[in-house]
């Protein structure tokens, strides 16, 4: 049997991590180690204004009284924050003016990682930030974007042009001190993407940031800011790659959505990060991150979908605040596990507002040694009267080595309040690719069709392009796992 | 069609199949039979490429091809459809979109287009009406919470999109009620052809008062010792396996 099924993967080239380059570029990096006066120097460095340095030293205090959290299920040895080099940049001469400074490197980086900048070839659909490490190198259709009011630029760049928006809006839904991870990114977080939709517009194309960490030893901490208005719309996507390196590299991220009345976002991230060698568990990514939005505005949606297939170790809770009347929220997730892989992700739904609704549906895959849970908080408060959750939790396991598990948490404070929980484990198992081999179906189409049954629920709610690259990763992932 | 020459076969070490010659024309149908632990079963998991079961000797031709070299996929494709015994249920798969791949499989290995899902719906509404299935097959999820009877009415259902040259219906008729067994077996008869042959596996002739067979073979302790007309089953049915086994 096993001998059948290397020989499908040996047919598969694509079955290796295939983002696992890294581009030469001449870089800018600081020294290893952290103090407050790196935090300074990358404050300089981006030449910030004031209130920035101070939220960023605030930051950094309370980050030195804070603990790594213990409670997730994973498993890892201490990190060494003073081996993290905070700052790497690829190196430029002076200010870009235009995409033709970039360093062609990392424009070839990017195209071939399937995301074009320059304007000949960019998507037309699509507005791109791409951050290289620790800067954005490039944001296309930011003219476009402009005719309508929409501000999208790297964080950096909104701090000199747009300082009091992102004075008024930053840190307002994940506090500086809101957790450990949190806290060091708000210390030392370098670049990021910051999006404004003003009220009474609706976004004529998906905006989008292409994370790329190239420098091994490097953390990178992006910082991203969405704002939707008033009565306005915006669908941003989310992609992720890292070269293979031995060593772990740490990836601790913060975003921040807030929605104002009848405002709508709509986050979508397939994450591919590289998740270690497949048999030793070498190497790959720490994903820490702290995913949040506050609809802070009647009637307004979030709507966070997640299609978790890489890193070493996922620390992930997109999360709702759901402080207007009438406003929801909404979580889909798909996270694969293979190989060694670790992953602690869900969310948390936090209701304050009357007749707010939220909806969770997770869908585990576990494949080989990986451990997968999933967490989930439903929070409701006394104000919060006819609030309603539903949550659908279901695991599929793949092999017997790996492992589901599933922590949901319900707290409500209020009688009126309607909580559905449902969950369910499934198998994917040989018979079943058997039964399909028999109708002449390949098993590469028999995995990909039962898994995209069992996550159909979630892809689509995913944009087309987005949902079509989910489900041939997680087949791809799979192929020769199954068995 | 199907030329079986002295085979061996069995699963995990142990020999259960142990010599079995057989040779099956286009337009036959062929009855199997035997008691429990005859070899039944195992045969029709080796003719349908399970990987668990191995041949130990002997060998196996399917239109000249040599069987055995061939796994289920390539055999599915070649012409040969096994109707299981316990058919698996794959929930989020829908029934009507898995038909369409067995068929587009085909299709594409005889290097024609791929059938989209409207004029794929065209072609099983048309099958199921023939074999008078209600419309629910088409949007269940395949065998997903099926009974028994709908699940072996799934398998003629596939039967029927696939035109089979060879098809191997295990225990068909096992778990089904009369009236069951009777759609089953009428659906069968509505696809048999002369350029087709069916092998009937199955412990009780009360299926075959329905699909007639043109041989009825007995299988005991991984051997065919006796082969026959219709009347052998017939005469199974009176007298019970100790007939054959112990005259033997």
């Amino acid at each position: 049997m096993s001998d059948e099924q290397n020989s499908v993967s040996d047919l598969l080239e694509d079955n290796q991590y295939k983002y696992g380059f890294t581009t030469d570029v001449e870089s800018e990096t600081f020294a290893k180690g952290l103090n407050e006066e790196v935090v300074r120097a990358i404050s300089k460095k981006k030449n910030e204004p004031e209130f920035m340095l101070n939220f960023r030293l605030k930051a950094f205090e309370k980050w030195k009284t804070m603990k790594e959290p213990a409670w997730p299920n994973v498993h890892y040895p201490p990190i060494d924050f003073q081996d993290i080099s905070y700052y790497s940049a690829p190196k430029k001469k002076k200010q870009l003016a235009s995409l033709d400074e970039v360093d062609p490197e990392v424009m070839r980086t990017f195209e071939k990682l399937g995301i074009p900048l320059d304007e000949q070839k960019k998507l037309a659909n699509v507005a791109v930030d791409a951050v290289f490490d620790s800067v954005s190198v490039a944001t296309t259709h930011k003219k476009k974007l402009m005719e309508q009011g929409i501000i999208f630029c790297p964080i950096s760049e909104a701090l000199q042009d747009y300082p009091e928006l992102v004075e008024e809006y930053l840190g307002t839904v994940v506090p500086v001190g809101d957790n450990y991870y949190a806290a060091l990114n708000s210390a030392v977080f370098t670049d990021g993407s910051f999006v404004y939709i003003p009220p009474d517009t609706i976004s004529p194309m998906e905006i989008s940031t292409y994370f790329r960490i190239n420098t091994e030893e490097t953390g990178q901490f992006e910082r991203t800011l969405i704002i939707c208005a008033e009565n306005s719309y915006v669908s941003y996507l989310e992609g992720c790659t890292a070269p293979q390196f031995d060593t772990n590299q740490l990836h601790a991220a913060v975003v921040e959505l807030v929605t104002m009345d009848n405002a709508e976002i709509k986050y979508s991230t397939v994450q591919n990060w590289y998740a270690g060698d497949k048999e030793t568990g070498q190497g790959g990514i720490y994903n820490f991150v702290t995913k949040r939005g506050k609809c802070a505005g009647e009637n307004s949606k979030i709507s966070w979908t997640q299609v978790e297939t890489g890193s070493a170790i996922t620390w992930k809770y997109p999360s709702c605040i759901l402080q207007g009347d009438n406003s929801s929220g909404e979580f889909y997730s798909v996270a694969l596990t293979n190989g060694h892989m670790q992953a602690d992700t869900g969310t948390k739904m936090i209701h304050i507002g009357k007749n707010t609704r939220s909806s969770i549906i997770s869908k585990g895959i576990s494949a080989d040694h990986s451990s997968n849970s999933y967490r989930g908080q439903v929070k409701v408060g006394k104000n919060a009267t006819n609030a309603r959750n539903y949550s659908q939790c279901d695991s599929m396991l793949v092999g017997d080595k790996c492992s589901a598990h599933t922590f949901p948490y319900i707290e409500t404070a209020n009688n009126s309040v309607q909580v559905e929980h449902e969950a369910a484990t499934s198998k994917i198992s040989e018979d079943q690719l058997f039964y399909f081999e028999s109708r002449g179906i390949s098993r590469e189409n028999a995995i990909e069709a039962v898994i995209s049954g069992f996550c159909k629920d979630v892809f689509k709610q995913l944009p087309m392009e987005f949902a079509v690259e989910a489900q041939k990763l997680l087949t791809l992932k799979l192929e020769d796992s199954v068995g | 069609m199907l030329e079986i020459k002295d085979l061996h076969a069995g699963v995990e070490g142990n020999e259960i199949v142990k010599g079995i010659s057989l040779s099956i024309n286009k337009g036959e149908i062929h009855a199997i039979m035997g008691p429990n632990g005859s070899g039944k079963s195992t045969l029709a998991k080796i003719l349908s490429g399970h990987p668990a079961y191995e041949t130990t000797a002997g060998n196996i031709t399917f239109e000249g091809q040599d069987l055995l070299e061939m796994d289920a996929e390539q055999r599915s494709i070649a012409g040969i459809f096994m109707g299981f015994q316990y058919p698996v249920e794959v929930p989020g798969v829908n029934n009507a979109e898995f038909l369409r791949m067995a068929h587009n499989a085909r299709r594409v290995n005889a290097g024609e287009e791929e059938v989209d899902p409207l004029d794929f719906d065209e072609l099983l509404s048309e099958k199921m009406k023939m074999l008078g299935m209600e419309k629910k097959y088409k949007e269940r999820n395949l065998n997903d919470g099926f009974s028994g009877g709908e699940k072996k009415k799934n398998e003629i259902l596939q039967m029927a999109i696939l035109e089979p040259k060879l098809s191997i219906l295990d225990e068909t008729d096992s778990g089904l009620d009369i009236d069951a067994l009777r759609i089953v077996a009428e659906g069968v008869n509505k696809l048999r052809s002369e350029n087709n042959a069916l092998i009937l596996i199955t412990h009780y002739q009360r299926l075959l008062d329905y699909i007639k067979p043109d041989f009825v073979h007995v299988l005991s302790k991984g051997k065919i010792i006796k082969s026959g007309d219709k009347a052998l089953a017939l005469e199974l049915e009176s007298q019970g396996y100790d007939w054959v086994t112990s005259s033997n």
